[in-house]
């Protein structure tokens, strides 16, 4: 089943909402069916809640002289690289700065793409950790796809820029793992923000969180489900009522005739699922789970996207690898619950050599912070398993290949030419702990300089809270 | 299976003791040596060695007996006839680590949440008899995994209330919690933060009254027992097994070791200290990058979380700084990732990221090694591969406080454990797929 992943798809959408205002407003049908007017796009195609996030890239930037990691091909080495107008412009040897381009003087310095999380809860489970800040679980039902989680993100959390001072640019921002189905993910630029629309990453598909596992069934042992067994009848029967919704509505869409079916939330999110438009992220810790996941998106006629956690990934890394679905995994966590007691600090790097597509993520505010050492410690624990990884590789695990599962690797990822000016600066290898950011670009705006304390961004919480009489 | 993870914890001690022989008792007891290492010499030759108590030596020869080090010195340290030779040509060579941790998973905690083997988490609120060597399993799946990262000492702590109870330190290799025992107590713990609130009602300032109530009590204790006994006292702040536990608190022969992130948390301990005259190492301390100078002063260690710099109200000018401005200031600096079951593998990659934050690289070996020693009363004993210590040593590939490193080889007490685990196990079998059954 294609999982269609077109950027311009947003355009289409409101294209097409357009399309169906005019219809509406020139009063072709009874004034009783102008208000869903969008429906003939299919009510998860409107632009609800959209992006207004506008670039703001600074002059050109010419990195000269640096060794790059582009995620796309080999590492380069006295190599520079060219931002203009929020874009990569060129990397290579012989790139010339343009007239009024800043140079920065990159010897002894890497460049890698802006890092990308799949995994975070920030803004969701805001800094400081108290309850008026817990927004992440809806844990009012084992089934909550109607919830999304940019409804909860606090864009003033203090986590923000901590993130964007180790490199992050992008990050998946999901509802926790409370419930079989937790909800809608979105994916967010870090950038400095009144509202969440500001940051929303424009052209990204949503996510959906599903969770197997410990989690669901401890929460709701007293109503069920209690066992896995009744977590796998969760999912399906969840499915189950959504696959006729979309039948309802896609035959409804075909002819735009009559009333409108009625809309359900809960089903209109699990419906774009199995039309592939929202993308499946699936926390599950054991091996024998997410083979049955794999084996529930094949009765339904989805894909997973990527496996979240997923600490025994390297057991069933040929059945990933068979079905195209990515690893989000830490490198080394373990023993922290029953079904993380088998993680293993090799499981990135066999996930690697399985022909599976690993991602370091963080699933952790500290984390989130230097997900580059992670994936250092997952390559270096390759290595001394005597498996084949090199930095190239392994810097994919935090760029590429989890922009490949939020389905915006079209976008960013990496560094060519035409992708977004997402560019960090290290002070050295950055599979080095230490090594440290030293400039970071979102779409070309410079975000952070650890020389210039007046581009380290500070969210609103952030003022005034040092001691008194103390500088920050 | 191994004879020894088998092998079943000795029988408990203080806390079924009398409270006659826990006052004549409550000193702290420096275990001795369980399990006679092998009386052959062993030579570590040709190494990069960081004895920690002195600069580095390259070439260095390290020589093992009896459990212990006994030399220490350059390529021209002679090695006995019959010594078994180990090169470590192009290696590092270190003490084994020592885990600051508080509490939580490395020797509490088996899995985590999962209760059937947790043993930290308690619910009273003035605990200072309890040890947790009685609750210790020593075949804990955990320990090969914490060795295998050339983790060879610990702190461990119960955890809960305002006086949590007693910290003693072990070596992560013996038969018994007993036989693991390098010093117990070595610590009491007690929390001035937001999680022992409920003991003082709900306010820092209820907290702060019950501590010094039960400290005042503690000194009056032994002076009136004949009175107490009597029951011709007024009620106690704590039972008579709490108050005798804290008396070699209040002689200065173990620290309090005391929970407090908040700047002003930390002045607080720094004053009880002050007025009961009390040896202090501070837990956490966000903010004690604010007060670095009195800390200096007093000569009170701080046990750095080095990733914290998350602000909460508990500690809202977190910094990731904070252990380079402290060392800066002269405070000894102990550095810890905490220690839950998920993380604690990394203690060297928390001092690593200390160094990136402006440490200076042997502060920060040292701060997982020798200072941690010296703040729990084993400075003579632990810490540094000097002549007479304890042969806790390690190994490595190339620098322990990077990525690119592995613990080689690694021995405790002077006898080499294995860097095998069930982790390691598990990698073999799914080495390749289908795996091997």
């Amino acid at each position: 089943m294609p999982l269609p992943y077109a950027p311009r798809r947003t355009v289409l959408a409101a294209l097409a909402t357009m399309t169906t205002l005019s219809a509406a407003c020139g009063g072709r049908r009874p004034t009783a069916e102008v208000t869903p007017a969008a429906d003939t796009a299919g009510p998860a195609e409107r632009p609800a809640y959209a992006s207004t996030y506008q670039p703001r890239p600074g002059p050109a930037v010419l990195i000269r002289n640096a060794t790059v990691l582009t995620a796309a091909g080999p590492e380069l080495r006295g190599a520079s690289v060219l931002l203009r107008d929020g874009k990569v412009v060129a990397v290579g040897d012989t790139v010339r700065a343009p007239e009024g381009a800043t140079v920065v003087d990159g010897t002894g310095k890497f460049v890698t793409p802006g890092l990308i999380d799949t995994h975070s809860h920030i803004g969701v489970y805001s800094a400081p950790g108290i309850a008026s800040l817990s927004d992440g679980n809806e844990a009012t039902d084992p089934v909550t796809s109607e919830v999304w989680a940019e409804h909860s993100v606090w864009p003033q959390d203090p986590q923000i820029p901590l993130a964007i001072a180790g490199g992050v640019t992008v990050a998946q921002i999901l509802p926790g793992s409370a419930n079989l189905v937790g909800g809608r993910a979105v994916t967010l630029r870090l950038v400095p923000a009144r509202t969440v629309q500001e940051m929303k990453l424009p052209g990204a598909p949503y996510g959906l969180k599903l969770a197997c596992g410990e989690n669901p069934k401890r929460v709701y042992s007293g109503r069920g489900p209690a066992t896995r067994m009744a977590n796998m009848a969760g999912f399906r029967a969840a499915f189950i009522g959504a696959e006729r919704y979309r039948r309802e509505w896609d035959r409804w869409n075909e002819k735009r005739t009559g009333d409108a079916p009625a809309r359900d939330l809960q089903k209109e999110t699990l419906a774009d699922v199995l039309r592939g438009k929202i993308l499946v992220h699936n926390h599950c810790y054991r091996a024998d789970e997410m083979a049955f996941m794999l084996d529930l998106a094949r009765e339904f006629g989805f894909r997973i996207r990527s496996f979240h956690h997923a600490v025994e990934a390297y057991k069933v890394a040929d059945l990933m690898a068979r079905d195209s679905v990515a690893g989000s995994v830490w490198s080394d966590w373990w023993g922290f619950k029953l079904e993380s007691l088998d993680g293993i600090p090799e499981n990135a790097a066999l996930l690697h050599q399985a022909g599976a597509r690993p991602i370091i993520h963080s699933d952790d505010p500290q984390g989130i912070q230097r997900l580059n050492h992670d994936a250092s410690k997952a390559m270096h624990a390759g290595l001394r398993a005597g498996i084949r990884i090199t930095r190239e590789d392994a810097i994919r695990w935090i760029t590429l290949n989890p922009a490949w599962a939020l389905g915006i690797d079209s976008l960013t990822g990496s560094l060519e030419p035409g992708k977004a000016a997402d560019v960090v600066v290290w002070s050295g290898d950055p599979f080095s702990i230490y090594s440290r950011p030293e400039l970071v670009y979102n779409e070309g705006r410079l975000l952070f300089d650890r020389r210039d304390p007046a581009r380290q961004y500070r969210t609103d919480f952030n003022l005034g809270t040092a001691a008194p009489g103390v500088g920050r | 299976m191994t004879a020894r993870s088998l092998a079943q914890p000795g029988p408990s001690q203080p806390r079924l003791a009398a409270v006659a022989a826990a006052l004549a008792l409550a000193l702290p007891l420096a275990a001795g040596l369980a399990a006679p290492a092998s009386a052959q010499t062993i030579a570590i030759t040709g190494g990069t060695v960081h004895p920690v108590s002195g600069p580095r030596i390259e070439r260095g020869t390290v020589l093992l007996r009896d459990g212990r080090v006994v030399a220490v010195g350059g390529a021209d340290l002679a090695v006995p006839a019959g010594a078994e030779r180990v090169d470590a040509t192009g290696k590092w060579v270190t003490p084994g680590l020592f885990h600051p941790a508080t509490n939580l998973g490395l020797v509490l905690t088996e899995i985590g949440a999962q209760p059937q083997t947790q043993e930290d988490a308690k619910e009273g609120d003035i605990d200072a008899a309890i040890n947790p060597l009685d609750a210790l399993n020593p075949a804990m799946m955990t320990l090969p995994v914490a060795r295998s990262e050339g983790i060879t000492t610990a702190v461990t702590s119960p955890s809960g209330g305002l006086v949590a109870g007693q910290s003693v330190v072990v070596d992560l290799d013996g038969a018994s919690a007993a036989a693991m025992a390098a010093r117990t107590p070595a610590a009491m713990l007690v929390d001035l933060g937001e999680n022992a609130k409920r003991a003082g009602g709900g306010s820092r300032a209820g907290t702060v009254e019950l501590l010094r109530r039960l400290l005042a009590d503690a000194r009056e204790f032994p002076r009136r027992r004949a009175e107490f006994e009597r029951n011709a006292i007024r009620p106690l702040a704590a039972s008579a097994q709490d108050l005798a536990a804290l008396q070699p608190v209040l002689r200065g022969e173990i620290p309090m070791y005391v929970i407090a992130n908040r700047r002003s948390d930390i002045e607080t301990a720094l004053g009880i200290g002050r007025e009961f005259g009390l040896r202090l190492v501070i837990a956490g301390g966000v903010e004690a990058w604010q007060v670095a100078d009195s800390l200096a002063a007093r000569r009170v260690p701080v046990v750095v979380h080095s990733y914290s710099d998350i602000p909460s109200f508990e500690g809202p000018a977190a910094r990731l700084d904070n252990a380079a401005l402290l060392a800066k200031a002269g405070v000894p600096v102990l550095i810890t990732d905490g220690g839950s079951n998920a993380h604690f593998r990394n203690l060297r990659y928390a001092a690593g990221e200390a160094v990136r934050h402006g440490l200076p690289w042997d502060r920060a070996l040292a701060g997982i090694t020798l200072e941690p020693a010296r703040a729990f009363g084993l400075g003579e004993r632990y810490g540094s591969l000097e002549a007479g210590k304890v042969a806790n040593v390690v190994i490595w590939s190339g620098d322990p406080l990077d990525f690119g490193s592995h613990a080689e080889r690694v021995w405790i007490r002077g006898r080499e454990v294995p860097t095998t685990s069930r982790q390691t196990e598990l990698l073999e079998r799914y080495r390749t797929l289908p795996p091997k059954y």
